[in-house]
């Protein structure tokens, strides 16, 4: 079985974040990561590979230093990787990062492709949907489990009210959530047969894609300004002296209307 | 770093020790419970057989990089650092004194972080001098049959096999024999837990072989030859305790830096007080001079050169810096450090052991002098 992992290179969420002066997100001069979310998807890609005898090909739309992304998959246990570099694509919406994904997609007619629950950036969750429009191919998300029985996937949804399993045959997309298993940690042999693995760069032309129908100009919403959250306070120390603790709890919880 | 595998290696184990370590350290330690699990980890990311030759199943990398994944490992946890640095001076006398058949035995699982090792040389009267050991191997037509009691086995009871150094006779130099015994061999038992003074969740007892039979295929090297191959491990072993103090140090130092800029008195940060920046800035320099001493004896042994007197040396520097860069932490950290609330005391007592273990930093000096004065001579 041939999968697909969409993977996408986010700024690490323990550091800084910061904006470009056109309010992009800084992807360059902050630390970055694998998103946190797409490693379950990487994860359960290689499972379901070493269940099936199959290929795992990690895919990756960003700049320079997205590369990283693809490079911690291999060094997970992807076989090999791709990654879509081109200067137009800075500042693209889901829309044009659907187009983009899609085209890369396409080209290594998968069995499945597998995503991560959100990206840990923009956290919309919309990509495998229009990546499933876009290909026209049929889409489960939010899988907490996912068994795959030669073309036959069997998903599970735990919603909060009820738990649903769909059953789907390939080809397919798949977007999983953070419950349907453990990413492993690369190992050190893993690390060193990454370097040898193949990644192969892709411009906007290779996938047949014109520079005006991505990036910031092309995209159908951007953002306008930004505010930074004020950092926490310290918070406020209920001292029980002769029991008037319960009170001073009560007065601070109505002070805040949380009761 | 000398390779970017080495660089992108440091990061993995870093990610590992911010995420698996450094959560579970204070709370184990406090509850002296031994991570057992944490060693399959390393052990399945490769991390367990970093310096050992990759035709061996090992991670072939100079000590110079094995040395920084351990300072990295004890920044989070120098427990667990201190117990991955036995398991390699455990491993390596089956790396290279073992016989074909025995290292196909014996070493993927060493290497492969499934099988634990500990290093039983020391006995309650036979620390520093080695000379002292009187456990006995004694040769029949079976084998061997071991009496005897080591003491100061770090991680006794949780070990998978240990390296015994035993008496074969009475012979000044060739009176030692090494020997490769797994555990739950019948005659194996252990004492109780030391209660020690720090580094609690690594498990110290005594391991005591009563009438424990061992086969001659588990005699490692030639009978007599234990004393040599004691000796060849010894200088690596120190380097491994200069790199664990180090990260021990460096925890210390980080803890201190981040507390005093969030400490205010007086209306400011406390690391705006130049009698305080001076503190840390002599930490800062400390925890460096170990490292680049530890790092500039790694390279000599990496390049197949001596480094008997620059491992000592190692050892030696780094930690005493240990010692005062944690007792500076707590000072830094005032009455807060004092406090178990704080990791700051924690690491000042797991830094004394430093300064004792693995030879104390007498003999350390008594190597360096001695090193010294033959080549002034």
């Amino acid at each position: 079985m041939k999968i697909v992992v969409c993977a996408k290179y986010v700024p690490d969420a323990t550091g800084d974040r910061k904006f470009n002066a056109d309010n992009t997100v800084d992807r360059v001069g902050v630390d970055g990561v694998l998103s946190e979310l797409d490693e379950y998807a990487v994860e359960e890609a290689l499972q379901i590979r070493d269940a099936t005898d199959g290929e795992v090909v990690v895919v990756t739309v960003g700049p320079e230093v997205a590369r990283a992304a693809v490079l911690k998959s291999l060094q997970m246990g992807a076989d090999s990787g791709v990654h879509v570099l081109d200067e137009a694509i800075h500042g693209s919406d889901s829309a044009a990062t659907s187009l983009i994904l899609a085209r890369a997609v396409e080209r290594q007619r998968p069995d499945l492709v597998l995503c991560g629950m959100a990206s840990t950036d923009g956290g919309m969750s919309v990509v495998p949907a229009m990546l499933a429009e876009r290909l026209g191919l049929p889409q489960v998300t939010f899988a907490s489990e996912v068994v795959v029985e030669d073309t036959t996937v069997r998903i599970r949804r735990d919603g909060d009210a009820a738990t649903e399993v769909i059953e789907a045959t390939t080809p397919l997309i798949l977007s999983v959530t953070d419950q349907c298993n453990e990413p492993r940690y690369p190992s050190f042999k893993g690390i060193m047969a990454a370097k040898k693995k193949p990644v192969e760069t892709l411009t906007l032309g290779d996938l047949g894609i014109a520079a005006d129908q991505v990036g910031l100009d092309a995209a159908w919403t951007r953002v306008d300004g930004f505010t930074e959250r004020l950092p926490k306070s310290a918070g406020t120390v209920v001292t029980d002296d002769n029991g008037s603790g319960a009170d001073q709890l009560v007065s601070f919880l109505v002070s805040q209307k949380f009761v | 770093m000398p390779t970017d595998e080495a660089a992108e290696l440091v990061k993995l184990v870093r990610e590992i020790a911010t995420e698996q370590l450094a959560p579970r350290a204070s709370e184990a330690e406090a509850a002296a419970q031994f991570p057992r699990d944490v060693f399959h980890l390393l052990g399945q990311t490769g991390l367990m057989s970093l310096p050992f030759d990759e035709a061996d199943g090992g991670g072939g990398q100079p000590y110079e990089v094995y040395l920084q994944v351990l300072e990295e490992i004890a920044t989070a946890w120098v427990s667990v650092a201190v117990d991955m640095s036995v398991h390699t001076l455990s491993s390596s006398a089956m790396a290279r004194f073992g016989t074909p058949d025995q290292r196909e035995t014996w070493l993927p699982g060493m290497l492969g972080g499934s099988q634990l090792g500990a290093y039983a040389l020391s006995e309650p009267q036979a620390g520093s001098d080695v000379s002292a050991i009187a456990t006995r191997a004694v040769r029949d037509a079976d084998g061997y049959v071991v009496n005897g009691t080591k003491a100061w086995i770090s991680h006794g009871p949780h070990a998978d096999f240990f390296l015994l150094f035993a008496r074969t006779s009475d012979d000044a130099k060739r009176g030692l024999s090494a020997f490769h015994v797994i555990a739950g061999t019948p005659g194996v038992s252990f004492g109780a837990p030391e209660k020690k003074m720090g580094m609690t969740a690594s498990t110290t007892t005594q391991v005591i072989f009563e009438d424990v039979r061992l086969p001659v295929e588990l005699r490692l090297g030639d009978e007599g030859q234990g004393m040599a191959i004691a000796l060849s491990a010894l200088d690596s072993g120190r380097l491994g305790i200069a790199a664990c103090a180090t990260g021990l140090g460096q925890a210390a130092l980080d803890l201190a830096a981040a507390y005093a800029t969030q400490r205010r008195q007086f209306g400011r940060p406390i690391a705006d007080f130049q009698g305080l920046q001076f503190v840390l800035a002599d930490m800062a320099a400390a925890v460096e001079s170990a490292r680049a001493t530890y790092l500039s004896a790694a390279r000599l042994r990496d390049a197949g050169r001596p480094f008997s007197r620059q491992a000592s040396i190692a050892k030696l520097v780094a930690t005493d810096a240990a010692m005062k860069v944690t007792t500076d932490a707590v000072q830094v950290l005032g009455g807060y450090g004092y406090t178990r609330d704080f990791p700051a005391e924690r690491y000042m007592r797991e830094a004394k052991v430093m300064q004792i273990f693995e030879g104390t930093n007498q003999i350390q000096r008594m190597v360096i002098a001695r090193s010294l004065l033959r080549e002034a001579q």
